[in-house]
């Protein structure tokens, strides 16, 4: 369909060539093309020379098996060996948990915000205190936990206290975006729901939700992709360990965010340098993961609905 | 559908709304009332964590401030802790404003281009591809973004800015100091620029691609050219969704804390204060990353979390000017919002999975 | 329906990730086979290993140097996991303190108040200051043609305090006669993060550079220049300016080819080297009595071919009053540290290793540990 509209323009730019204006309007027509054509490519330079030097960089060590099988243990930043499965399980662990409180507080407050508060003074509060917590850099957030977890309830550092400053990154990221989704959802779907007889909440569940639920998935990729590159936290919540862990509630924890960070004062050692770009392809793969996955449900889910 | 109804746009078809006779069965459900008291408690739950995080740090921040014997505001001096406190906000507020005006210049049209070209003009067959590609670039730590700045790109910035510099150096805006130091403010500002771009774009293009085929045909029947289909349909279409994703862009680009903290050099406590975008200088949240391993006082943490409650502030103030603006773009930015045709669902799927 | 669609989401997201995280059963590596296991020199070393989780954290100057020891520790004990992350000196003490690590790293001894409060941590025990990494701070520059650079005390104080600009300062041209001085600006870099390195460095600084320096030493950097973050981020900065100069662990210096200062004392050029160095700490005094054996520099040393500029970084533990577990693995690993096996490693890294009097004595140290 848009195919076809799109073909229509240059049609209708010739048939009513004959007034200057028409002239004009082309050349105005040809000039977005050309500005809007050019931003595109403007774009791509620096996004697929990052995506190169990642690659180019990175991607020897990935090709070892160690490397998604062995943690750092005993392997200084002069050396060569070991593997990254510490972080990997680190960072996986940790933002799934933050996932997990996060994304049922983030759809259950859009759903708020669209179907029931929509336009009342709460709402507004509601949509006013998300704005603010939007700007929480996430040094704050993480200062904000360490200071309850941990000066106020006297707990150790540990994963999950990671997780939990993630969650205030995570939620308004993946609210804002299903709050969007949920508007465009037409009213007619949630009418004819209703003439139906079926109760608000189901109407929400099995109408609203599902319609928006591809959008949703990519707002919740979204915020996982911010919450899993998020060093801040990690820095001042978890101490890094070379070694593997996998408990979030004790003991030193790594992640791939930290991982590059122990590395990277040593860029000028070959072993680290190398494991800094392994590293963040790794991470970056994991987020694609995660992301052709969404797009597999979100399609798959799709085609159901119909 | 008293509440939706209610808030509903004057423009409404009056003859379809239900009315409430229909929606007062549902609601008396007890699925009904759980579910709304999720929902109500989520919304809740999200001002509750919002007024603790403030009124925590504000507990924290208020000893520290009290304590201070410089202005808060509008010294440029940091020196919290011992026994004459002495820190203000001034060189980290421009610091932090100014790069981040500068990348959002410089990143939203890019993105709002980049967002049109892959809904609207590039072939359906990069579309999909490029769509990915760029939400990928999201995903890249922005730890890995600092590096790549300072180490890789940042050289190629050397000819901009001393071609900048000496085209414009007599604004002290674009003066250039005489050491040929990279880690400056200018190429802060051109990386934050590349990282916010992805999210911004990502945004951008979810909104554009739910413009409703009407609008758009409507536009193109009526003989607009694709740019003026554009103008008139896609953007006014988009332009609140545009606004929130600037917004999203821009709050990251304030907050961004690790990838300014490798590039930006800091400038010492002995030179005069120089606004200059090609001198060195911190934000805030480099500033409380810097330092955040030496927090040993309460009143030097306390400091810290003061210019991290002024980020929060200053955050909020450019949200709410978005706001306002998106309120101002009035019904015409709404409307065909509530208006849309279940046709649209196509669009909206196509859009999705492409 | 969607909630079936939701089961179906999580299903699949629980299954692949654990298809991924089942497909490769995380495992530690080999350790290098570089020397022997349970070598003969090292029995000394605590004696029977302990198990266990011990957290460390301070000082980022000692990180290079302690991941060694780590590694080759491990060697040794394997079933003890040690972690030690290098966040700076002020928050090893603070963790430490705070009771969240089992040791802290840090470049200085600890301060009186800090003193007490690790008191209290350690359930009214003393804790101690054991020196155990000697890391020398070294002048690194970047300046084309110019291998070999002299500096003494006033000049680099000028330097960093900003009052020599240019790098053909008659003050520069003087100590380097017969070499060509670009006229350039100098572009100082600093440490902007407070740092162990600043403080001696600016202690360096104040007792060598004949009142040149008006700052106070202290970790955040008085003087001129351009602060970058952390060691990486001034030997980058210099790295990547023409006509710059810093001050960095030697390891940064080494490690990114730049140039080093040798430094006049008085009585001729030093260069740094692990001797030079060790001479200059093998001249430092005791700053403490009795069991406390944080060290006092002599900065301003005018020995012939000692390197007056290094830094002694602390590991600080709790005399008494761990749990019992605890108290074996510090033990264990600290003594293996202090040990002869232990320091040797350290000359590769570019840190001098302990003097031989004042390792017996750490060592003693270590073992009244209960």
């Amino acid at each position: 369909m848009t195919t076809l509209a799109a073909n229509r323009p240059a049609y209708d730019g010739k048939t009513l060539d004959l007034t200057g204006k028409s002239g004009a309007r082309a050349f105005r027509n040809t000039l977005a093309t050309v500005l809007i054509v050019l931003c595109f490519l403007i774009a791509l330079i620096p996004l697929l020379w990052i995506l190169w030097t990642v690659v180019s960089k990175g991607y020897s060590l990935l090709l070892d098996a160690n490397w998604w099988s062995q943690s750092q243990r005993g392997i200084t930043v002069r050396r060569v060996g070991g593997g990254a499965y510490h972080a990997i399980m680190g960072t996986l662990i940790m933002s799934l948990i933050c996932a997990a409180i996060a994304v049922p507080i983030a759809i259950m407050g859009a759903v708020y915000l669209v179907e029931y508060g929509k336009g009342t003074k709460a709402a507004k509060v509601v949509s006013f205190m998300i704005d603010i917590l939007t700007g929480v850099p996430s040094i704050v957030a993480a200062l904000f936990i360490y200071a309850v977890w941990i000066t106020v309830l006297g707990f150790n550092r540990v994963g999950f206290a990671v997780s939990l400053s993630l969650v205030l990154l995570m939620l308004p990221v993946v609210l804002r975006s299903t709050e969007e989704m949920l508007k465009l959802v037409p009213d007619e779907l949630r009418e004819a729901s209703y003439a139906l007889g079926v109760p608000k909440w189901k109407t929400i569940l099995k109408v609203v939700v599902p319609t928006a639920f591809g959008g949703i998935i990519t707002g919740v990729m979204l915020g996982l992709a911010r919450v899993m590159g998020e060093t801040a936290p990690l820095l001042i919540l978890v101490g890094y360990s070379k070694n593997i862990n996998l408990n979030p509630f004790d003991g030193f924890m790594g992640a791939l965010p930290t991982m590059i960070n122990q590395d990277r004062t040593e860029l000028a050692l070959e072993p680290a340098a190398d494991r800094v770009w392994a590293a963040a392809l790794t991470l970056i793969l994991l987020v694609l993961l995660l992301n052709l996955l969404a797009r597999l449900i979100a399609r798959f889910s799709t085609i159901k609905s119909k | 559908m008293s509440s939706t109804d209610g808030t509903g746009p004057p423009d409404r078809p009056t003859d379809r709304a239900p009315g409430p006779k229909l929606d007062l069965g549902p609601v008396g459900h007890l699925g009904d009332r759980l579910f709304a008291g999720l929902a109500r408690g989520s919304g809740g739950l999200v001002v509750a964590i919002v007024a603790f995080v403030g009124v925590f740090l504000l507990a924290l921040a208020i000893p520290a401030l009290a304590d201070n014997n410089s202005s808060f505001l509008f010294s440029r001096i940091w020196e919290p802790g011992g026994d004459n406190p002495r820190f203000g906000i001034a060189a980290l507020f421009y610091t932090t404003l100014i790069s981040s005006i500068i990348a959002m210049v410089i990143a939203v049209p890019i993105a709002v281009g980049v967002a049109l070209f892959t809904t609207y003009y590039s072939p359906k067959r990069l579309a999909a591809p490029v769509s990915h590609a760029i939400d990928l670039l999201a995903a890249v730590p922005s730890i890995i973004y600092g590096l790549w700045g300072i180490l890789f790109f940042a050289p190629i910035l050397r000819p901009v800015i001393n071609g900048l510099a000496s085209a414009l150096g007599w604004i002290p805006l674009f003066e250039k100091p005489a050491t040929d130091n990279l880690g400056v403010v200018f190429t802060a500002s051109v990386v934050l620029a590349i990282m916010i771009l992805p999210v911004v774009t990502a945004i951008s293009r979810e909104i554009f691609a739910q413009t409703p085929v009407a609008h758009r045909e409507g536009a193109l029947a009526l003989g607009a050219t694709r740019w003026e289909m554009i103008r008139m349909a896609v953007l006014p279409y988009g332009r609140s969704g545009v606004v929130s994703a600037s917004m999203l862009g821009l709050g990251r680009a304030l907050g961004e804390t690790v990838a300014v903290l490798i590039i930006l050099s800091v400038p010492n406590g002995n030179d005069p204060w120089n606004s200059s975008i090609f001198a060195g200088g911190e934000t805030f949240a480099s500033k409380i990353a810097n330092n955040a391993a030496e927090f040993d006082s309460p009143e030097k943490t306390g400091a810290y979390i003061a210019a991290g409650l002024v980020l929060f502030v200053v955050t909020f103030l450019v949200n709410s000017a978005a706001r306002i603006i998106v309120a101002r773009s009035g019904p015409g930015g709404k409307r065909p919002r509530k208006n849309r045709r279940t046709g649209d669902k196509a669009a909206q799927t196509e859009g999705a999975t492409p | 329906m969607s909630v079936n669609r939701l089961l179906r989401v999580g299903t699949v997201a629980v299954a692949s990730l654990g298809v991924l995280a089942l497909s490769a059963c995380g495992s530690d590596p080999e350790p290098s086979g570089s020397s022997s296991p349970g070598g003969s020199s090292s029995s000394a070393a605590g004696g029977d290993c302990p198990k266990g989780t011990l957290n460390a954290e301070g000082s980022s100057a000692q990180k290079n140097a302690i991941e060694e020891v780590i590694s080759k520790y491990n060697e040794k004990c394997a079933d003890v996991t040690v972690n030690y992350n290098p966040t700076g000196s002020g928050a090893g003490i603070k963790q430490f303190n705070a009771n969240q690590v089992d040791f802290a790293g840090s470049d200085s001894a600890l301060k009186p108040d800090e003193a007490t409060a690790a008191e209290k941590r350690c359930a009214g025990n003393p804790a101690v200051n054991l020196p155990m990494v000697i890391g020398p701070v070294a002048i690194a520059y970047n300046v084309d043609g110019l291998d070999k650079l002299i500096l003494d005390g006033p000049t680099a104080a000028k330097i960093f305090q900003g009052t020599i600009k240019t790098w053909n300062a008659p003050e520069i041209a003087k100590l380097n006669p017969g070499v060509t001085l670009p006229s350039a600006p100098i572009a100082v870099f600093f440490r902007s993060d407070e740092s162990g390195t600043t403080e001696n460095f600016a202690k360096y600084l104040a007792a060598a550079g004949g009142g040149a320096w008006t700052g106070e030493p202290a970790k955040k950097w008085t003087g001129t220049g351009a602060g970058k973050e952390k060691s990486a981020g001034v030997a980058e900065g210099v790295k990547s300016t023409k006509n710059s100069i810093t001050y960095v662990e030697w390891s940064y210096a080494v490690d990114n080819k730049l140039g080093v200062a040798q430094i006049d004392t008085g009585a001729g050029a030093v260069e740094l080297s692990a001797e030079s160095a060790g001479k200059a700490l093998a001249a430092a005094k005791p700053a403490g009595t009795g069991s406390d054996l944080a060290l006092k520099l002599d900065y301003a040393t005018k020995e012939a071919g000692a390197y007056p500029i290094i830094l002694v970084t602390y590991e600080i533990a709790c005399t008494k009053g761990l749990p019992a577990e605890k108290t074996a693995l510090v033990k264990s690993f600290l003594s293996y540290f202090a040990s002869a096996d232990g320091q040797s490693s350290l000359t590769d890294l570019k840190y001098a290793p302990l003097p031989e009097e004042t390792r017996t004595k750490v060592d003693a140290a270590i073992q009244a540990i209960s």
